[in-house]
Parts: C-alpha cells; sequence; structure tokens
C-alpha cells in the first residue's frame, strides 16, 4: 500500500518535533537507551502505516509514545520471562523525580535525557553526537555527515558513550539545583557547538549546514520551553535567531561569500529581529551577563544597525571587553580587535591585533590573517597585504571563504 | 547500587618532599573524609611509592619477565585507592571529589560484575 503524502509528512514532522519527547518517555520503561531506540523506531514505523488506516491523530506525540511503551512493556515481559532471576533495571531509572507533564499527562522527560547526553562524564564530541543521535532523533550516517567523519567512526563513537553511561551508571535524572548551572552551561556548549559547525561548515563547498543549524535552533527552542527562567538559554536562543537573520544574506545563490558590509539588510526579518532582541534583553538581565547573552547582545547591534556604516561600533567594541571577562578566548580577542579597527580605523584596528600574532592558538586560524589583510588594504599596503591574503588562503579550507579571499587577491593586483 | 574504585594519582615527590609533618596533616585529611563517607566506603589503602612496585610482564607464549618499577612511569603515580558504592556516577564522583589529592587528583573507575 502506498502511503499518502499527507501521512508521510505528518509522521516526518512528528519525527523532527516529538522524538525527543517520545523516546525520553520510553527510557523510563526499558532503562535502556538502545531498546527505548528500537522501541520508538517501532512506533514510527508503525505510524505509517497505521495514521494511514485510521487518519492522523490529534496528538501525534502522545500516539507515538503509547505505543512506543507498549512495545517497550511487551519486550521488559517477554525478557523477564526468559531472565526471571535478573533484576529491572528500572528500579534505579524509577520515580525518583517529579517531572513537567506533558501532552495528556505524560510525564516530559526531555531534560532528564538531554542531561544525560551532555554529562561531563562523556567527551565533548560524545556529547555532541549523543544529542544528535537521541535528542534530535537523526540516524548514525547524518551525524556523521554533520561533523565530516565516516559512519562506522561515528557508530563506534556513539557505541562508545552509550556503553560508558551503561558501565559507569551516568544516572538518566536532571542535575541537582547545586550543579545545576555547569550542566546547563555543557548543555548549551554542545547546542551553540552544533550551530557554529552549521553556520560555517568546516570544509566542503557550502558556506552553511542548513540541517545542522535547523536542529541547534529545534534544540534551543526546546531548552527555552523547558527551562523558561534561565538567562543563558534565553542567550543562547537570542544568538540563534539574531545570527540565523543573515543565514539567507550571506552568500549569493552560486555561493559565493557575502560579507556583512555588502549584505542586503531589507531582507533581514523584522519578526526575528524584535524576537531576537526581547530575548537580549531577558538574558542580560543577571550582573555579570553570561557569554551567550553577550554574544547576542552584539549581534543585537548589528542586526539593528540600518546599514553597516551606521552599526554602533564602539557598543560592540564595549561588549567584546565584557565578554572577554567571561570568556578570554584568543578568538573573542580578534573580534574585538576587527571591532576596534571598524570603530578607529585600519590603524587602530591593525595596531589591536598586533598582541595576537604572538597566539599560538591563533597560529593555524584564517581570520587573524585574513583580519590583518583586511586592514593593510584599507591602509594601500598592497605588497603586506597580498602576504596575508595568502596566509589565510593557505589556511582555510571551506570553498566559499576561499573564493572570497581568492577575488580579494585578485582586486589587489589591479 | 553500584561499585567503584577511586583511584588516587599523586606527585610522588611532593610526598616525599613533604616529611612526617605532611603525613601527619594528610592522614588526618583521609580519616576525616573516611568517616564522613563511612557509609559508602567499602575498603581503601594507601600504597608505598612506585620505588617498591615489582612489575610482571607476560609476552604472548606466557613467559613472564620481572622487572623493578611500575607497570608504567607516569608524572602522577597511583598512591592509593578507595573502594566506594554509589547510587549512580553523580553520587560517586561526589564522593570522589571529596577525597584528599592535593599532588593530583583521582580517577573513578566503575567496578565490572560478572553475571
Amino acid at each position: 500500500m502506498a502511503v499518502d503524502a499527507a501521512v508521510s509528512a505528518a509522521v516526518d514532522d512528528a519525527h523532527r518535533r516529538e522524538w525527543a519527547f517520545v523516546l525520553a518517555a520510553t527510557v523510563r520503561i526499558t532503562a535502556d537507551i538502545d531498546e527505548a531506540e528500537e522501541c520508538v523506531q517501532h512506533a514510527y514505523a508503525t505510524a505509517l502505516t497505521s495514521w494511514s488506516h485510521s487518519g492522523i491523530p490529534d496528538r501525534p506525540g502522545a500516539w507515538l509514545t503509547t505505543v512506543a511503551r507498549r512495545r517497550a512493556i511487551d519486550l521488559g515481559r517477554r525478557r523477564q520471562a526468559l531472565h526471571r532471576s535478573l533484576p529491572l533495571l528500572v528500579e534505579r531509572w524509577s520515580d525518583t523525580e517529579p517531572s513537567v507533564q506533558g501532552h495528556e499527562g505524560v510525564r516530559d522527560d526531555r531534560l532528564r535525557l538531554i542531561f544525560t547526553c551532555c554529562h561531563p562524564a562523556l567527551s565533548r564530541p560524545a556529547q555532541v553526537a549523543l544529542t544528535l543521535r537521541l535528542v534530535c532523533g537523526l540516524t548514525t550516517a547524518e551525524v556523521a555527515r554533520g561533523f565530516l567523519v565516516s559512519e562506522s567512526t561515528m557508530a563506534a563513537r556513539i557505541t562508545r558513550a552509550k556503553k560508558k553511561i551503561a558501565q559507569a551508571h551516568i544516572a538518566y535524572r536532571t542535575p541537582p539545583v547545586s550543579e545545576r548551572m555547569a550542566r546547563v552551561d555543557a548543555v548549551l556548549g554542545v547546542v551553540h557547538l552544533v550551530f557554529t559547525t552549521g553556520h560555517t561548515a568546516p570544509s566542503g563547498s557550502d558556506l552553511v549546514r542548513s540541517d545542522l543549524i535547523e536542529r541547534a535552533s529545534d534544540l534551543a527552542r526546546m531548552l527555552r520551553q523547558l527551562l523558561p527562567d534561565d538567562p543563558q538559554v534565553a542567550g543562547l536562543l537570542a544568538l540563534f535567531v539574531l545570527t540565523d537573520i543573515r543565514r539567507s544574506t550571506r552568500s549569493t545563490e552560486d555561493g559565493t561569500l557575502v560579507l556583512l558590509e555588502d549584505q542586503d539588510r531589507s531582507q533581514w526579518d523584522r519578526d526575528a529581529i524584535a524576537e531576537g532582541v526581547a530575548l537580549v534583553h531577558e538574558a542580560l538581565g543577571p550582573r555579570p551577563p553570561g557569554r551567550f547573552a553577550l554574544m547576542a547582545a552584539i549581534a543585537a547591534v548589528h542586526a539593528e544597525a540600518p546599514t553597516f556604516k551606521e552599526t554602533d561600533w564602539a557598543q560592540i567594541v564595549s561588549l567584546y571587553d565584557l565578554l572577554l571577562v567571561s570568556w578570554p578566548s584568543p578568538v573573542v580577542a580578534l573580534n574585538r580587535a576587527v571591532a576596534v579597527g571598524l570603530a578607529d580605523g585600519p590603524a587602530a584596528g591593525l595596531e589591536a591585533l598586533g598582541p595576537l600574532a604572538e597566539e599560538p592558538r591563533l597560529a593555524c586560524y584564517p581570520y587573524l590573517a585574513a583580519a590583518r589583510a583586511d586592514f593593510l588594504r584599507r591602509l594601500g599596503r598592497t605588497a603586506e597585504a597580498r602576504l596575508f591574503y595568502d596566509e589565510a588562503l593557505m589556511l582555510t579550507e571551506n570553498g566559499a571563504e576561499r573564493e572570497f579571499l581568492a577575488g580579494r587577491l585578485r582586486q589587489l593586483d589591479r | 547500587m553500584s561499585e567503584y574504585l577511586v583511584l588516587i594519582y599523586e606527585r610522588e615527590a611532593e610526598w616525599e618532599n613533604g616529611g612526617p609533618e605532611l603525613f601527619g596533616e594528610m592522614y588526618a585529611k583521609h580519616q576525616e573524609f573516611g568517616a564522613k563517607h563511612a557509609s559508602s566506603l567499602r575498603g581503601g589503602n594507601a600504597l608505598q611509592p612506585t620505588a617498591a612496585a615489582t612489575s610482571i610482564r607476560t609476552d604472548m607464549s606466557g613467559d613472564a619477565t620481572v622487572t623493578d618499577g611500575p607497570f608504567a612511569e607516569t608524572k602522577e603515580a597511583l598512591a592509593g585507592y578507595y573502594l566506594i558504592e554509589a547510587a549512580d556516577l553523580d553520587e560517586a564522583l561526589a564522593i570522589a571529589k571529596a577525597v584528599p589529592a592535593p599532588f593530583g587528583g583521582v580517577e573513578v573507575r566503575p567496578i565490572r560484575t560478572l553475571d
């Protein structure tokens, strides 16, 4: 029987929106992530045929959860009959904490799931892989493609991480209040990494990978819904919203990079800017402001500037000064120096870049050479500019960025 | 409940240089830790320094070679351990964080249970 297009679209939509909810609710029954995944996959497969017969349910998430949980209970009974002597693991993961009530009174365990995936006892790459696989429901092949590793490497990474969760008994629960801030930071770090990986694909010909950006945005919105009072969550979502307004104007149809300076600001979504700015105000509330709140505030200044020239560069520099305090990273220092150059002219910018030449962590970072080349070009120091454009070109693997740098070099030769 | 081995790795030089005073101080700290977490502790010992270690390596044919010294030379050497029982990794980590190890740190390893 052919599956109705509407049914297939509804299942796809439910996959994107409800996967984490259904899986989190099912893990509660199985106490085993692999088995829960299998049950959830079974539920989505069942939905394809069942919804074709009896129509799309009003609450697909609740429907899928019921089917997945029923499957989990069946499997559990069958296994219990087989190994009556083995104690059930469910005990350990029993209802020891109240959790948010979701669809029709079904408990919402998504926070437990995401905190478990981002547990600090797991490596960052493992946290990212597990989050995309378990919270977003991506296949191993899709996760591998997102991070440019082979499917077998990614499969091994996911298997290792799941094994560690089981062997070390990483608890399936939300952390206690005393650890809450650090644990939320770890989660936000993972989601931010997914977003930045999508925003500038490390190599390949496309500048952005929209699928990763969308997954990261979905995750940020889910966190916002589950942790509505957390200013860092508001900051991260604001950052995504305000960065993403530029996604379509950052490159032309044929993939050529367009600088912020030359982007068509009339195409930026005003409603999205308003949403982002409101979130920034919320995120900046507590003192001192968090890292994502400050990055979002910088994005907000750009988004609200009518033209590149009219950008409030002095405010951007002072926001970078604050950001350097909460996040002393050489990349932040580089961005600050670029802002100084735009606020006070290329000579000031070049001077601000000076000390960064000694920074070993920037030695292979193409944007440092590109920034220096740009200031030198503006100062008319063509020969030196050419050297640094060459260096930047050597260091970048992204096709769109390489094409941009090569274009600058051609302009210098004219 | 699960069992975890908390392995204490420390720079031996700092112990050697510290003398009996340091030893007394650290002994008191471990006593304090032991009293506070008595309900979770299943065992534990301090070890003699790696200078007292003897290692045995077995090759493919089953022949054993005995050598002087620790199994692996590392900057921080195994100095002692605790065997603890905890509900899950978070609880084990909370206890492990309280283990006195000023000259290094600890590694937490889940005990493997054989069915």
